[in-house]
C-alpha cells in the first residue's frame, strides 16, 4: 500500500511528519521544526531527510511521525517527544516504545504501520500518496508516477479515454454514484465554443473529510484527474470549488497549480500537446447546498448558491451557460490510477456494480476513528471491528449511519452487509460521500435524526417550499418527540411530511433531507413510540425524558458515576448503590456515559 | 428542420414547439398547471414546486416551468401524488405566514388565495409558532410585508432580470430566508429607484403600493388603459379609478405598447397630481392687477375680444402661440390650426427644444 | 427614433450620448441594460457626467461639455483612416462622402483629445468597437442637442451612423430619446413655426393651398413664424403684443428667466391655459383651467413614432375643460366656424386627412398597441424602423461639419461650466411632479453637483449651501460633492422654481434649430455666508 517515495540523494532515512489539518492543529509545525533542530544537533542532517506530508487518515492518533523505510509509526507525538525519537530511534536504532501504536485487541505495541490493524485491511487507491509525499512538491508526485496518467491520456483519443473510464466502472464519489465515464460522454457530446470541468471540493457532510485529506495530501492527483477529464470532454477551463473552511486545501491547490504551470502541465499546449488547460480555484462560502451541482455553478458565477431544476443538465448548460462536467475530489483522485493501470484493472477491485474502493470517514462510538479506504463490498462488520477496532467501552453496536445528513442507518441486523451502492440504497441508507457514524445503545435514534435534520434545515437554501418549510415543520415535530410532547398522530404527520419533502423538493438536499428520519422510523420505530407513549428515551439522551435516578436493581455499585459527576451531585459509598441529588444535578449526562451497566434511568 | 413536437398530456395528444417548456405547452393547450413563482416576463425559477408534473421515464417530479418539452413526452399534470404535494406546499406557506385575506390589500387578486381555494384547502394541518416580523413602510410608495411573502423570488427577478437594478435579493438560508435590500436596510435607505416592478410581480400582498392602500378593493376599481403623461417612451398603463378618482396605476404586458409591462417611478407613483387640490377649477381673470375667479363666458369673451383687437390693430404676427409637448396630438393640431387659420400667423411653437 | 425601443435590447453596440437614460427614460434604460447583461450588447457611453449607465459600459468617453462634434468627427476619422466603414453601403446609399472624409481628416485622435479631453486611445477603441458591430444603434438626448451647434452634432451623429451602414437596419439607427410625452406628436402636428403637420413646409404654396382648403380659409401665412425664444425676445421689444400659452411654463423652462419675465410682462395680453397656476400663469391676464391627460380623449406620439391612445378615466375637476374644447369655443367666438368638434376622434380624423404619415390611422386601429408612423394607408402596418431600403430623401447625405466652441467660454470671473438637466423624480418644470407626494419626497430640493477637487478649492463641504452665479442671475442650493461631474463643471437640475437653473443659463441659440445652449454656460460658485 505504500508508494516508492522519493528520497534526497545521499540520505538513507526519512522522517515523515504529518501536517494535515488535524495534526497541524496539534503543533505539527513545531514538531517538524524541532525535528530539524534535533537532527542537526545529533549530526544526522546529512543522512536523515525530513519531509512533511498530508493526512494519512489516522487523525485520532495524531500528530504522527513515520520513520522510513522502516515504517516505524509514532502516535500522539508532542514537540517534546522529538528529541527522544531522534536520540533513541534515529541515532540509537531503538524504537520509542511508549509512542508506538497499541493494538486494542492484543494490547501489544506495534512497530510499523504495515502491521497496524488500522491500516492492514485497507486498500489505498485514492489515498495512495497521502501521508507519504510532500503535497507542496510536484517532484514528489512525479516520482511516484504522477502525471503518467495524464500523459497517457493525451496520447489517446478522447473517445478512448472515455471508453477506458467506462470500462473501469468508476462511479461518482460525491454521493449519487453516477458512472463517471457516462458523465464524461454526455459532456463530450455537447457542442460549444467553451466547456468547463469542475472539481467539487465543497465537502459539506458533517464528519466527512476525505476530500480535504486528498487536496491537502495529494493535490496533484486531483489536478491530474481534471487534466484527463478536461481532455476527454474537450474542456480547456477548469475550476476547483473549495470551501473557505479548508484554507490549507485551498493553499495547497494553488501551490500545486502554480508548480504544474511552471512544468508546462497546465496552460497552453500542456505536455507539449495541442491541448490547452487552465485551472482556477474558487472559494466557496461554506454553504452545504453548494455541493449540489447547479448551486455550485451559480456560486461560481457569483450568484447566490441556489440550485436550478434539471434538465437542462450541466453537461448541456452549466457554468456561464456552457457545457460543464463536475466531478468530486475523490472521484478525480481515482482517475490517474484508472489511466495508468487501465479500466479493467480498476474494475477488478470491488463488487459487480460498485468498482474500486471507497474512503469512509469513520466516526462515532468506535475505538479508532479516521479515514479508511477499503474495496467496495467490504462488509460493514470488517470495517468496524477490524479497521476501527470495535465499539468503544465494550458497548453493543446499534446501527451505522452512512451518507451523513442525506443518508440513513444500517441496523445491527445488517451488520454483515457488503458496503456498496446497491446494498446501501436497498437498506434505505446511502453511500453518500462516505460518512460512517457508528452508534451504540447510548445513541438515541430520534436525537440523531434530529441532529441531521437540524443541519439540513439550517443548510436548506430556502428556494423551494418543501425543503424550506417542510424540514422546519419536521424538525418541530422531532423536537416535540424528544420532549415527550408529541402524539402518534404527530408521528404519522412527520412521516407523511417527510415523504412529501422527499418527493417534492427541488434538489438533492431537500430530496434526501428526510432520509435520516425515514430510516430511523423504519428501523427504530419502537424508540419513537417510547418517546411518545412512555415519555422515555431508551438511550437516555433526550434530557427532558431522563429521570436522572439510579436504578438500584441494575446498579453494580462501582461508583463510576460519582466520579464522573462534575458537580458532586452523586453520593456513593462502597458496596452501596449511588444516589443522585436532583437539586444539584445539572443533567449533563456524564454519569450515564460513565455507567457501563445502563443503570441510570 | 421541423420544430413541431407532439406530446401526450393527461392522455391527450397535443402539439408544441421546440424550445418551449412543458408549462408553455400546457398553457398553450389550455391545461391549467398551478404556478406561484412563475412569471412570464422572467427566467423560470422552479422554486414553488406547484407546477411539478409526472413525466414518463423521468426521475422525480420535474417542475414544468423549467423542463424543456421534447417530442414524445408523456406528461401527467394532475395526479393524486402531485395534488398531495401541492397541497402540502400550500399548507406550509399558510402555516408559516400571516395570510388573513380580510386585512389584505390583495384580497381577490392574490395568487396564493386562488391556489388555496382551487386546492380545496379549508384547514391547515400544521400548527406552528409563526412569529410575525415588522413591516417596512419606510418609503412613501411601497409597503413590504415579510409576513405575506412566499419567497417566490419574483420581486428579485423583476428587479434584477427585468429592470436590471438588483436592489433586492434573498438573504440568509432555509426558513430564515428573507428578501433584503442592497445594504440590508429599509427600502427607503437603499438604492431603490421605485419603479415598482417588484410590486407588480408580487403574487401576494407582500408588496403593495402605499398610496393606494385602503383606497379601493380590486373589484371596485375600474381600469382605464391610457398612455403615460411623462417622458417620451409612451408607456401603456391602466388608471385604476374609484369614485371619479385615480387611486392607483398598474400595467400589464398584455396592454401592448413599448413598455412591455414595465413602468418607472413617475408613471407608477407620480399620478397623484391629478387629484391635487391646487388644480385649476374655474377660469381666472386679472382684475385690478389680481387674478380673480371668473366664468367661462366672461373669460372666453375677453380672450376672443382681446385677440381680435390685437390682430386688427397690430396685425396677425403680433400674436403668438405656445403649444405644448404635454397635450394631445389633436390639441396641438388645433393650436396650429387656430394660429394659422383663425389668426393668420405662423407664430406657433412648443417646448420641443427645452 | 429611426428605430424602435425594443430593438435596443438586440443591438450589438449602443453608443449612448447626452442621455442620462436611467433617470430620464428608465424604461428604455432597462432594454439597454438587459442587452448588456445578456452579453449581446456592448455599450459605449459618451457623457461628461458619470451617469449610472457608465457601470454597464465597455467604454466611457468623458468629453468636455460642448465638444461633441469634435469627438464624433474623431470617431469617423479613425473609422475612415482604418478602412472600417461600410464601403458598399456608403457607395450605394449615400452621397457627399468625400466632403465628410475631407472634413474629418483633421480630427485626429490627438487633436480630438485636446478639444474634448477624451484620451486618444479611447477614441480609437470606441471607433473600432462601434464600426465592428453588425448592428450599432446611437441613442442620444438633450446632451447632444442643447448647444449652439446642436444641429451640427445631430448631423454628426447621423454621419457616423450612415458611415457604418447602421441606418435602415434593425437594432441600428439614430435614436433621439424624446423627453416629453408628446413632443414627437407636437412636432408631427405642426406646432412649429415653419411647418404644418408631418413637416409640410409653410413656404410651399401647394401645402398652404391644401390646408387652406381643408380649413376653409382663403389663404395661410407663408412667412415662417417665431420660435419660443424668439417670441420672448420679440415680446420684450414690443413686437409681440398677445401671447396664448397652452400647457407651457416658460418662467421655468426657458433660458435666462429674467429676460423671459421682462418679455411676458411687456405683453398687452397673456392667456395661459393649464392644469395648475404655474409661475407663468401667475403673470397672465386670463387663466383657463384645462383637463389633464386622465380626463380626456386623444392621442400621444412617443419617441419611436408610435401613436397611442389617451383615454378618459375621470372627470376634470370643477369647470376645467379639455384644451381642444376650449380652443374650439374661442375660435367660434372669433367667428371661425370650422373648429367645432364632437369629439377628439373627429379632430384626429380631420388631421389624418392632411397628414400623410398619419393618413392610415384611426382610433379603432390604434386600439391594439398603437401604430408607428409612417402609416400612409388604412392597411399599412406602420413602420418599425425608417429608411429600410432607401432613405426618405433618396440618398443619405453626409454633412461636412466643423466643430465650434461653446458660446460662453469660462474665464477667471466665471471659471466653471454649468450643465443643466433633470432628475428621475421630477419632470420638466415640476408642475405635476412637485405636487406628487412620493416623487417630490424623493427629490424635494435643488442641488449643485460639484467635483471634490473644485469643492475643496472653494472650501465647500457636501451638503453646504452654495450660491451659483452667471452673468445673468444667481441661485442658492445645496452642494452635492461627488464624482458625477468632472473637475471644472457643475450640474444643476432645472425643475425647481425656488432655485431656477434657468436664471443662470444663456439664451444663445443654435442658428438652425433655435435650441438654447443649456448644456454649457460659465458660472461661479461661492459658499453662502
Amino acid at each position: 500500500m505504500e508508494p516508492a517515495i522519493r528520497i534526497q540523494p545521499g540520505k538513507d532515512r526519512q522522517v515523515l511528519v504529518c501536517r494535515g489539518t488535524g495534526c497541524e492543529s496539534q503543533k505539527a509545525k513545531v514538531i517538524f521544526d524541532n525535528l530539524e533542530k534535533e537532527l542537526e544537533k545529533a549530526g544526522l542532517s546529512g543522512s536523515v531527510e525530513t519531509k512533511y506530508t498530508g493526512c494519512h487518515g489516522f487523525c485520532q492518533q495524531g500528530p504522527t511521525i513515520m520513520v522510513m523505510p522502516a515504517g516505524t509509526f509514532y502516535c500522539n507525538v508532542t514537540p517534546d517527544d522529538v528529541a527522544e525519537i531522534v536520540q533513541t530511534d534515529l541515532k540509537g536504532g531503538q524504537p520509542v516504545e511508549r509512542l508506538l501504536f497499541l493494538d486494542p485487541k492484543t494490547k501489544d505495541r506495534v512497530l510499523t504501520f504495515r502491521d497496524m490493524r488500522y491500516f492492514n485491511p485497507q486498500r489505498r487507491i485514492v489515498l495512495r500518496n497521502c501521508g507519504f509525499i510532500n503535497p507542496e512538491d510536484i517532484e514528489d508526485y512525479i516520482a511516484v508516477g504522477g502525471y503518467d496518467g495524464a500523459k497517457k491520456a493525451l496520447s489517446m483519443t478522447q473517445q478512448q479515454v472515455i471508453d477506458n473510464m467506462k470500462a473501469s466502472g468508476l462511479r461518482g464519489r460525491g454521493g449519487a454514484g453516477f458512472p463517471t465515464g457516462m458523465k464524461w460522454e454526455f459532456a463530450n457530446r455537447s457542442v460549444a465554443d467553451q466547456k468547463y470541468i469542475i472539481c467539487n471540493a465543497d465537502e459539506g457532510d458533517p464528519g466527512a473529510f476525505m476530500d480535504r485529506a486528498v487536496l491537502e495530501g495529494d493535490p496533484h492527483s486531483v489536478l491530474e484527474g481534471l487534466i484527463i477529464g478536461g481532455y476527454a470532454i474537450g474542456a480547456t477551463k477548469s475550476y476547483i470549488y473549495v470551501r473557505a473552511e479548508y484554507p490549507m486545501a485551498y493553499e495547497r491547490a494553488i501551490i500545486a497549480i502554480d508548480q504544474a504551470k511552471k512544468k508546462g502541465y497546465l496552460g497552453k499546449n500542456i505536455f507539449g500537446s495541442s491541448h490547452d488547460f487552465e485551472i482556477k480555484v474558487k472559494l466557496g462560502a461554506g454553504a452545504f447546498v453548494c455541493g449540489e451541482e447547479t448551486a455550485l455553478i451559480a456560486s461560481i458565477e457569483g450568484k447566490r448558491g441556489m440550485p436550478m431544476p434539471r434538465p437542462p443538465f450541466p453537461a448541456v448548460k452549466g457554468v456561464f451557460g456552457k457545457p460543464t462536467n463536475i466531478n468530486n475530489v475523490e472521484t478525480l483522485a481515482n482517475i490517474p490510477v484508472v489511466m495508468t493501470k487501465g479500466g479493467e484493472w480498476f474494475a477488478s477491485v470491488g463488487t459487480e456494480k460498485s468498482k474500486g474502493t471507497k474512503v469512509f470517514a469513520l466516526a462515532g462510538k468506535i475505538t479508532y476513528s479516521g479515514l479508511v479506504e477499503v474495496p467496495m463490498g467490504t462488509p460493514l462488520r470488517e470495517i468496524i471491528e477490524e479497521v476501527g477496532g470495535g465499539i468503544l467501552n465494550k458497548r453493543k453496536f446499534k446501527a451505522a449511519q452512512t451518507g451523513g445528513p442525506s443518508g440513513g442507518c444500517i441496523p445491527a441486523a445488517h451488520f454483515d452487509v457488503p458496503m456498496d451502492y446497491e446494498n446501501l440504497t436497498q437498506l434505505g441508507a446511502i453511500m453518500g460521500s462516505g460518512g460512517l457514524i457508528v452508534t451504540d445503545e447510548t445513541t438515541c435514534m430520534v436525537d440523531m435524526a434530529k441532529f441531521f435534520l437540524t443541519f439540513t434545515q439550517k443548510e436548506s437554501c430556502g428556494k423551494c417550499v418543501p425543503c424550506r418549510l417542510g424540514t422546519k415543520k419536521m424538525l418541530e415535530i422531532l423536537t416535540d418527540v424528544t420532549k415527550g410532547k408529541a402524539t402518534l398522530e404527530d408521528l404519522d404527520q412527520l412521516v407523511a411530511l417527510a415523504e412529501d419533502v422527499k418527493n417534492g423538493s427541488l434538489c438533492g438536499l431537500g430530496q434526501t433531507a428526510p432520509n435520516p428520519v425515514l430510516s430511523t422510523v423504519r428501523y427504530f420505530r419502537d424508540e419513537y413510540e417510547a418517546h411518545i407513549l412512555k415519555k422515555e428515551c431508551p438511550a437516555r439522551v433526550c434530557v427532558r425524558l431522563i429521570k436522572f435516578q439510579v436504578n438500584p436493581d441494575k446498579c453494580k455499585k462501582c461508583g463510576q458515576c460519582a466520579s464522573a459527576c462534575p458537580v458532586e451531585a452523586i453520593t456513593w459509598k462502597k458496596k452501596e448503590a449511588a444516589l443522585i441529588d436532583s437539586e444539584k444535578c445539572i443533567k449533563c449526562r456524564s454519569c450515564i456515559l460513565a455507567c457501563r451497566y445502563n443503570s441510570i434511568d | 428542420m421541423d420544430d413541431k413536437l407532439t406530446l401526450t398530456i393527461n392522455g391527450i395528444s397535443v402539439r408544441g414547439k421546440k424550445g418551449q417548456t412543458v408549462l408553455e405547452v400546457c398553457r398553450e393547450n389550455s391545461i391549467k398547471v398551478p404556478t406561484l413563482c412563475f412569471h412570464p416576463k422572467m427566467p423560470p425559477y422552479g422554486g414553488c414546486r406547484l407546477c411539478i408534473v409526472e413525466i414518463q421515464n423521468m426521475r422525480g417530479l420535474p417542475p414544468s416551468c423549467t423542463t424543456p418539452a421534447t417530442d414524445g413526452m408523456n406528461i401527467s399534470t394532475h395526479t393524486d401524488r402531485l395534488f398531495k404535494i401541492r397541497r402540502t406546499v400550500l399548507e406550509l406557506l399558510l402555516a408559516y405566514g400571516d395570510h388573513n385575506c380580510l386585512m389584505c390589500e390583495k384580497n381577490s387578486e392574490c395568487e396564493l388565495q386562488n391556489l388555496v381555494y382551487e386546492h380545496g384547502i379549508d384547514t391547515v394541518r400544521y400548527k406552528t409558532n409563526f412569529v410575525p416580523k415588522p413591516l417596512d413602510d419606510s418609503s412613501s410608495m411601497i409597503v413590504r410585508d415579510p409576513n405575506k411573502c412566499v419567497l417566490c423570488g419574483r420581486c428579485v427577478r423583476g428587479c434584477l432580470s427585468v429592470q436590471v437594478n438588483g436592489v433586492i435579493d434573498i438573504a440568509a438560508r432555509g426558513s430564515d430566508s428573507f428578501i433584503t435590500t442592497f445594504n440590508g436596510g429599509l427600502l427607503n435607505d437603499s438604492n431603490c429607484a421605485f419603479c415598482g416592478e417588484c410590486v407588480a410581480s408580487c403574487p401576494t400582498g407582500a408588496l403593495t403600493q402605499k398610496q393606494s392602500r385602503f383606497k379601493g378593493r380590486p373589484w371596485e376599481l375600474k381600469k382605464v388603459q391610457t398612455t403615460c403623461t411623462y417622458c417620451g417612451v409612451g408607456c401603456q398603463l391602466e388608471l385604476n379609478v374609484k369614485d371619479n378618482e385615480v387611486v392607483k396605476v398598474t400595467t400589464d404586458p398584455e396592454l401592448g405598447g413599448p413598455n412591455q409591462g414595465s413602468l418607472c417611478v413617475k408613471g407608477r407613483f407620480g399620478n397623484d397630481f391629478i387629484n391635487h387640490p391646487d388644480r385649476l377649477k374655474v377660469p381666472l381673470v386679472k382684475k385690478n392687477g389680481h387674478l380673480q375667479e371668473s366664468t367661462w363666458d366672461e373669460a372666453l369673451k375677453i380672450v376672443a375680444d382681446k385677440m381680435g383687437s390685437i390682430k386688427k390693430t397690430s396685425g396677425p404676427d403680433s400674436l403668438a402661440f405656445f403649444s405644448s409637448a404635454r397635450t394631445t396630438n389633436e390639441e396641438n393640431y388645433l393650436v396650429s390650426k387656430f394660429a394659422r387659420a383663425v389668426i393668420g400667423t405662423n407664430n406657433v411653437d412648443h417646448c420641443a427644444r427645452l | 427614433m429611426t428605430n424602435s425601443i425594443e430593438e435596443l435590447e438586440n443591438s450589438d453596440v449602443i453608443l449612448l450620448t447626452g442621455s442620462n437614460t436611467r433617470e430620464m427614460h428608465p424604461v428604455i434604460s432597462s432594454f439597454i441594460k438587459r442587452g448588456v447583461v445578456s452579453g449581446k450588447t456592448k455599450l459605449i457611453v459618451a457623457d461628461p457626467r458619470r451617469i449610472d449607465l457608465v457601470d454597464f459600459a465597455e467604454i466611457w468617453l468623458r468629453q468636455k461639455p460642448g465638444s461633441d462634434v469634435a469627438w464624433l468627427n474623431g470617431l469617423m476619422h479613425v473609422i475612415i483612416k482604418e478602412g472600417l466603414y461600410a464601403k458598399k453601403y456608403v457607395e450605394e446609399r449615400t452621397e457627399d462622402f468625400e466632403a465628410l472624409k475631407k472634413a474629418v481628416s483633421t480630427y485626429t485622435p490627438e487633436r480630438v483629445e485636446e478639444i474634448s479631453g477624451i484620451p486618444a486611445a479611447d477614441i480609437i477603441a470606441a471607433a473600432r468597437l462601434y464600426a465592428a458591430a453588425p448592428a450599432a444603434a446611437i441613442a442620444y438626448a438633450m446632451g447632444i442637442t442643447q448647444h449652439i451647434n446642436g444641429t451640427d452634432a445631430v448631423k454628426s451623429v447621423a454621419n457616423l451612423s450612415m458611415l457604418c451602414g447602421n441606418i435602415g437596419i434593425e437594432s441600428g439607427g439614430v435614436n433621439p430619446l424624446r423627453g416629453q410625452n408628446n413632443v414627437q406628436g407636437a412636432c408631427d402636428m405642426g406646432a412649429l413655426p415653419n411647418v404644418l403637420t408631418a413637416y409640410q413646409s409653410v413656404t410651399l404654396p401647394e401645402v398652404r393651398e391644401k390646408f387652406a382648403k381643408y380649413w376653409g380659409v382663403s389663404s395661410l401665412p407663408e412667412k415662417p413664424g417665431l420660435t419660443i425664444v424668439e417670441t420672448i425676445d420679440a415680446a420684450a421689444k414690443g413686437q409681440i403684443k398677445g401671447l396664448f400659452i397652452v400647457g407651457e411654463n416658460p418662467m421655468i423652462s426657458d433660458p435666462d428667466l429674467h429676460h423671459v419675465e421682462e418679455g411676458l410682462r411687456k405683453l398687452d395680453f397673456l392667456v395661459v391655459q393649464d392644469i395648475f397656476l404655474t409661475e407663468t400663469a401667475k403673470l397672465a391676464d386670463v387663466v383657463l383651467p384645462a383637463a389633464c391627460f386622465a380626463e380626456k380623449e386623444g392621442t400621444f406620439s412617443n419617441t419611436e413614432r408610435r401613436v397611442q391612445r389617451v383615454r378618459k378615466a375621470v372627470d376634470a375637476p370643477g369647470e376645467a375643460k379639455a384644451d381642444w374644447e376650449i380652443m374650439g369655443e374661442i375660435a367660434s367666438r372669433m367667428g371661425y366656424k370650422n373648429m367645432k368638434y364632437a369629439s377628439a376622434e373627429a379632430i384626429f380624423d380631420e388631421m389624418a386627412k392632411v397628414t400623410p404619415s398619419y393618413a392610415g390611422m384611426t382610433y379603432a386601429r390604434l386600439d391594439d398597441g398603437g401604430l408607428q408612423w409612417p402609416c400612409p394607408t388604412a392597411d399599412h402596418p406602420g413602420t418599425k424602423f425608417l429608411h429600410k431600403e432607401k432613405f426618405v430623401r433618396g440618398k443619405g447625405k453626409f454633412h461636412a461639419i466643423e466643430w465650434i466652441p461653446p458660446a460662453e467660454p469660462t474665464d477667471s470671473e466665471y471659471p466653471l461650466i454649468l450643465i443643466t438637466g433633470r432628475v428621475l423624480y421630477q419632470y420638466h418644470t415640476g408642475t405635476m411632479t412637485r405636487r406628487s407626494e412620493g416623487l417630490n419626497g424623493c427629490a424635494p430640493e435643488c442641488f449643485v453637483e460639484i467635483n471634490p477637487v473644485d469643492a475643496q478649492k472653494l472650501g465647500i463641504a457636501n451638503g453646504e449651501m452654495v450660491k451659483v452665479s452667471s452673468r445673468r442671475g444667481n441661485l442658492t442650493a445645496k452642494a452635492v460633492v461627488g464624482e458625477m461631474t468632472d473637475v471644472g463643471a457643475i450640474f444643476i437640475p432645472f425643475h425647481y422654481f425656488e432655485a431656477a437653473a434657468n436664471n443662470l443659463t444663456i439664451a444663445a441659440l443654435d442658428p438652425q434649430a433655435k435650441i438654447p445652449e443649456y448644456k454649457v454656460c460659465a458660472v461661479k460658485v461661492e459658499k453662502t455666508k
